[in-house]
């Protein structure tokens, strides 16, 4: 299975095997990490699951959507080149090792 | 009653399992006890009238949190109990069965239960409200009995979940028909621009809307419902009936306990009932504002909020509700959200395409921001929500012109007044 490591806010690193075909949002919230709230469950509308991508893993990953940029705009913590809303992201094989890391703050 | 009691939460829903982890965010290092009603694990609601309708799948993809989660946090869950009483004298709750919990403080997250027709026919086979994840696969069978024999689906309520079940039976191919009392659509909580711009997309995807229905038998044969029998005389032929007419919050334990309740269990900005050993946060809540109106929200925003507060209230902390309250809906392509209360506009300006529709609805009271519902304008919900967050309000003008961008706005103000959860 695919591993995703998740830095919380405070620098705790948490590795996690993710079945393929979630998404990291889900990872997260079944762990219980902190840093993200997902408030909305994954339904694109509310960017409380901000995320950064380990700058390596970028451009491996699907561009955002049209809607997810527009969410990106906005988001409560500083937006970075790197911001992606986790709940958009899906776990394949090709992304096993991937970092993300949550901010200090989603609302 | 004793201190090294553990905190009790009741009800397992989103604002249950946010109160138990704020807890732990908080610094609370006792042992805390989440009970659950239902047997299923924690999970979300929204989208059983959305997604899970269409394609329900396994139920650890709706979970709120993962048993992980619960572990982390040292949560214990006890799911399927019913609590019976809260004995507040003795600081305990009575469970069914006999059972009793001692509690050295209490939250209440019992939530809402859908409101029941109260005419003849309503208890005919047939015949839905959705609240769990059994009513939601139990609708979107009937939903395809309804295909399969060419019958239609009636919905009662032209309200959130009315129209959610709606727009997806019509994505797996029922006849649909909504019967709404009032002139409008979701006639509660927007204005009638936004309510005639869903009356064209449902028409367009082909719901038959009627208004004004009166609603005053159900009709059946061999204990199945076959048609819904309105004021007028007007009959609609049913395979299935949903009704979506409102929630009622579940009080009747705090109540039952002498807890202050009015339509619903009464609590201060921070969470905190008429008892200082009891907190309560989400859909089974009022809440008192300055002006002496009554609130009650039903949303995930709400639950989390409120839970919020009342972690930081059994913690002994100060933690008002302090975002704006938003709130969302899928019906076909269009994606509502709504930031912020409408109540007492007295002007509506929109920006946008109204025919699309892909436009927000901007709603003030003598010249300052109340409200935005957006219509497929994320960008606009998104500069609204960091707007009423910061107090910060454009003029009429600005919000009607779609060349103003309203992000200037914020680059002069503050930032969101929420803090990090």
């Amino acid at each position: 299975m695919p591993q995703v490591t998740y830095v919380e806010p405070d620098g705790q690193r948490v590795s996690l095997e993710l079945d393929a075909g979630a998404s990291v949002m889900r990872g997260a919230m079944d762990a219980g990490l902190s840093g993200i709230e997902a408030q909305c469950g994954g339904a694109c509308a509310c960017a409380t699951c901000h995320c950064y991508v380990d700058a390596a893993w970028l451009d491996k990953l699907r561009a955002p959507s049209e809607d997810e940029q527009l969410m990106l705009q906005n988001v409560a913590a500083e937006r970075r080149p790197t911001s992606r809303l986790s709940c958009q992201l899906t776990v394949t094989a090709e992304l096993d090792g991937l970092t993300v890391q949550f901010p200090d703050r989603q609302s | 009653m004793s201190a090294s009691a553990p905190i009790l939460i009741v009800g397992a829903g989103q604002a249950g399992v946010q109160i138990a982890e704020s807890l732990r965010q908080e610094g609370y290092g006792g042992e805390l006890l989440l009970i659950g009603e239902e047997l299923h694990p924690p999970y979300q609601r929204p989208p059983l009238s959305k997604k899970w309708l269409l394609e329900p799948g396994a139920d650890h993809l709706l979970a709120l949190r993962g048993p992980a989660a619960l572990i982390r946090r040292k949560i214990e869950l006890r799911l399927g109990q019913c609590v019976t009483a809260i004995d507040r004298s003795g600081g305990a709750l009575q469970l069914a069965g006999g059972a009793r919990l001692p509690y050295s403080k209490l939250a209440l997250a019992t939530g809402s239960m859908p409101r029941t027709l109260a005419l003849p026919g309503a208890q005919l086979q047939g015949v839905f409200a959705l609240r769990s994840i059994t009513d939601s696969l139990q609708i979107g069978a009937a939903v395809r009995r309804c295909v399969a024999h060419n019958l239609p689906l009636v919905v009662i309520g032209g309200g959130f979940i009315g129209l959610e079940v709606a727009a997806s039976a019509r994505k797996l191919g029922a006849e649909v028909t909504v019967l709404e009392g009032l002139p409008r659509l979701m006639s509660r909580v927007t204005a009638p621009i936004v309510s005639e711009a869903f009356e064209r997309v449902h028409r367009a995807h082909g719901v038959q809307l009627v208004f004004g229905a009166q609603v005053v038998e159900l009709l059946g044969s061999d204990g199945s419902v076959q048609a819904v029998r309105c004021a007028d005389g007007a009959q609609f032929a049913a395979g299935a009936v949903v009704v979506g007419i409102g929630v009622v919050p579940n009080d009747a334990l705090a109540a039952a306990a002498g807890l202050s309740c009015d339509r619903g269990i009464l609590v201060d900005d921070c969470a905190r009932s008429s008892d200082p050993l009891i907190v309560a946060a989400g859909d089974c809540t009022a809440r008192r504002l300055p002006d002496g109106r009554l609130l009650r929200l039903e949303s995930v925003h709400n639950a989390i909020e409120q839970a919020q507060s009342a972690a930081a209230a059994l913690m002994g902390r100060e933690r008002p509700f302090r975002s704006t309250p938003w709130f969302w809906s899928d019906q076909y392509d269009v994606k509502l959200q709504m930031v912020g209360l409408s109540y007492g506009y007295d002007q509506v300006v929109t920006r946008g395409d109204l025919a699309a529709p892909a436009f927000s609805a901007f709603y003030f009271r003598a010249g300052q921001l109340l409200a935005v519902d957006s219509l497929s304008r994320i960008q606009d919900h998104m500069k609204a929500k960091r707007l009423l967050d910061a107090g910060v309000s454009p003029t009429p003008q600005q919000a009607a012109d779609p060349n103003f961008d309203l992000q200037t706005l914020l680059q002069s103000a503050p930032g969101p007044t929420g803090g990090a959860a």
